[in-house]
């Protein structure tokens, strides 16, 4: 176990930011930390690297606990903040072997660990560029290397790709996938996307607790298990409603009006029958006209959205996912 | 020793800009002006005057100095990386502290071409000017610690200047109170100034009382900035 947090608690104020997270992380995982702005991202990630302790709960980092024993948990820590903290007026070389330096890498190494990592990260022909006049994409290398350097166990990066061009997210995303096997890493993000390529696990934060937690496939898997269908049909709404109900296989119905005479509906049936022919016949055999039918996808774009909108559904979609995996 | 690593990286940003060689120009040519015309107009081979213009000087040079050396970093980010590197907060603050003492140390070097001069051209008594150069190496450091200090209050470089430049200026009128109270207060007041301590120096008394003195100060800014560093992170 590399990073292990319980029941870790921050409070700012009286707000709770994070409230009474429980997850740990393996050698050699790739962990995506899900969840939209202000989830609690940032602050769990701050508390991991030691730059803030938690209010209340413990964090161990292979073993060591962060606040108890902080530089013997800091060594095995490498993080990229939101912003990389980089000196503007330094080189990009001058730069990496100052971190090289704080970090404890021994000054015979450090020449040629920091030679490697600029490879690895390709900054090689920025070198001797002051950080400051470095493009975007650049700097979040140079925030990626220094993360690296010393060879930390364990990689915290917040929100790696953010502000990026489609070009350098891809390039930065391969770089992550390389680290992947050999550094065990949290990576914060609010794209979706991002997570399936990238993750192997998913942890999906909203207003500072967990709502779901599995491997990336298992999490669309788990709502798949469900087929979902869009229905738009004209009709009295009880009528209506009967009609679908009284189908073999549907399970689940929501169903509201548009307007008069017009409703819509969202209609979950078992994942081994499509209901589409069956719909059909139903609502033609009552007379009742269908404007639309289309089945709803389940991409994990939709997981996301369904796990953090604040409605009734939400906790029994927390099951299903529990239940899935 | 990460404390080095953190001077060095200090005393890089210090040199590869203009920030150190505008201020120790500064500070170079005020305190030239007045040893040139001090010895001009009197003709005496001493320094202790001089000296005591360069404290004023350095009142006003320390705060800019130093007001860069944490505000910084919280500005812009780097204090993330600092943090959560295997390095203390007192490494870092002392690493912080001791690059700005580094380059005021080369600037009083500097200024020994005055006593040098005095000494080619005359026979100057060279206790006072010794011991002058102590106090005035001693409330340097004091007024770099209070500077250092006034840096971990805010991320605004301007406002830490001001505030460090405040303080150092409480320190140095704090005796004036001491002329409004009697008995203790009185007392209390007059042992906090820098400028008595300071006279006792550039009249060539070393009284190991005020040296304690300059080091408590600087010891009690360094632990306040720590502790100040420490209370951001736990609120």
């Amino acid at each position: 176990m590399m990073v292990e947090l319980k029941n870790v608690t921050k409070i700012y104020g009286t707000r709770k930011a994070v409230d009474n997270i429980s997850f740990s992380v393996d050698k050699g995982e790739i962990v995506g930390f899900l969840g939209p702005n202000g989830a609690g991202k940032t602050t769990t990630m701050k508390m991991i690297t030691g730059y803030m302790p938690p209010t209340s709960g413990t964090i161990k980092i292979a073993g060591y606990d962060i606040v108890e024993q902080p530089i013997e948990a800091k060594k095995h820590i490498g993080y990229l903040p939101e912003t990389p903290p980089l000196y503007l007026d330094m080189t990009v070389e001058a730069y990496l072997h100052f971190v090289g330096g704080i970090k404890g890498v021994p000054a015979k190494r450090r020449r040629e660990d920091v030679e490697r990592i600029m490879n690895e990260v390709g900054l090689l022909e920025v070198r001797k560029r002051l950080i400051k006049n470095l493009s975007r994409g650049y700097r979040q290398r140079v925030g990626l290397a220094q993360a690296i350097i010393g060879d930390p166990e364990v990689l915290v990066l917040d929100e790696p790709t953010v502000g990026l061009d489609p070009k350098q997210i891809k390039e930065i995303r391969d770089i992550i996938k390389k680290l992947g096997g050999k550094h065990t890493i949290i990576l914060s993000t609010h794209i979706l996307p991002e997570v399936s390529m990238v993750c192997d696990r998913v942890i999906i934060i909203n207003k500072g607790k967990i709502v779901a937690m599995d491997k990336t496939e298992n999490l669309s898997i788990a709502l798949q298990n469900v087929r979902r269908y869009f229905i738009k049909a004209e009709g009295p709404y009880d009528k209506v409603v009967k009609t679908v109900e009284n189908i073999d296989g549907v399970i689940n119905v929501e169903a509201e009006i548009e307007e008069d005479m017009m409703v819509k509906l969202t209609v979950e049936s078992s994942n081994d029958r499509d209901i589409r022919k069956d719909v059909f016949f139903a609502f033609a055999k009552e007379g009742l006209p269908i404007l639309e039918l289309r089945p709803l996808g389940y991409s994990l774009e939709e997981v996301f959205l369904e796990l953090t909108t604040e409605e009734e559904s939400y906790d029994e979609d927390v099951r299903n996912i529990k239940e899935g995996a | 020793m990460k404390m080095l690593e953190i001077l060095k990286k200090e005393l890089k940003s210090y040199f590869f800009s203009p920030a150190a060689y505008v201020l120790m120009g500064f500070y170079l040519l005020i305190s030239g002006y007045f040893f040139a015309t001090f010895v001009l107009t009197t003709h005496y081979a001493e320094l202790s005057p001089v000296l005591g213009s360069m404290v004023t000087v350095f009142m006003f040079v320390a705060p800019i100095l130093t007001m860069r050396l944490i505000s910084e970093d919280m500005k812009m980010g780097t204090d993330q990386l600092l943090l959560t590197s295997p390095v203390t907060v007192f490494d870092i603050v002392i690493g912080k502290f001791l690059s700005a003492v580094f380059v005021y140390f080369i600037t009083l070097v500097i200024t020994f071409i005055y006593p040098l001069y005095l000494k080619i051209y005359s026979s100057p008594d060279m206790g006072p000017i010794i011991s002058g150069y102590i106090g005035l190496f001693l409330s340097g450091i004091a007024f770099i610690s209070i500077g250092l200090f006034a840096s971990s209050l805010t991320e605004n470089q301007m406002v830490a200047g001001v505030i460090g430049f405040a303080l150092i200026l409480v320190f140095w009128v704090i005796s004036w109170l001491g002329d409004v109270f009697t008995g203790k207060a009185k007392a209390i007041f007059k042992s906090l100034s820098f400028f008595d301590r300071l006279n006792n120096f550039q009249n060539g008394i070393v009284n190991l009382n005020d040296i304690v003195f300059f080091l408590s100060v600087v010891i009690f800014f360094i632990f306040a900035t720590i502790r100040v560093i420490d209370r951001k992170r736990w609120s």
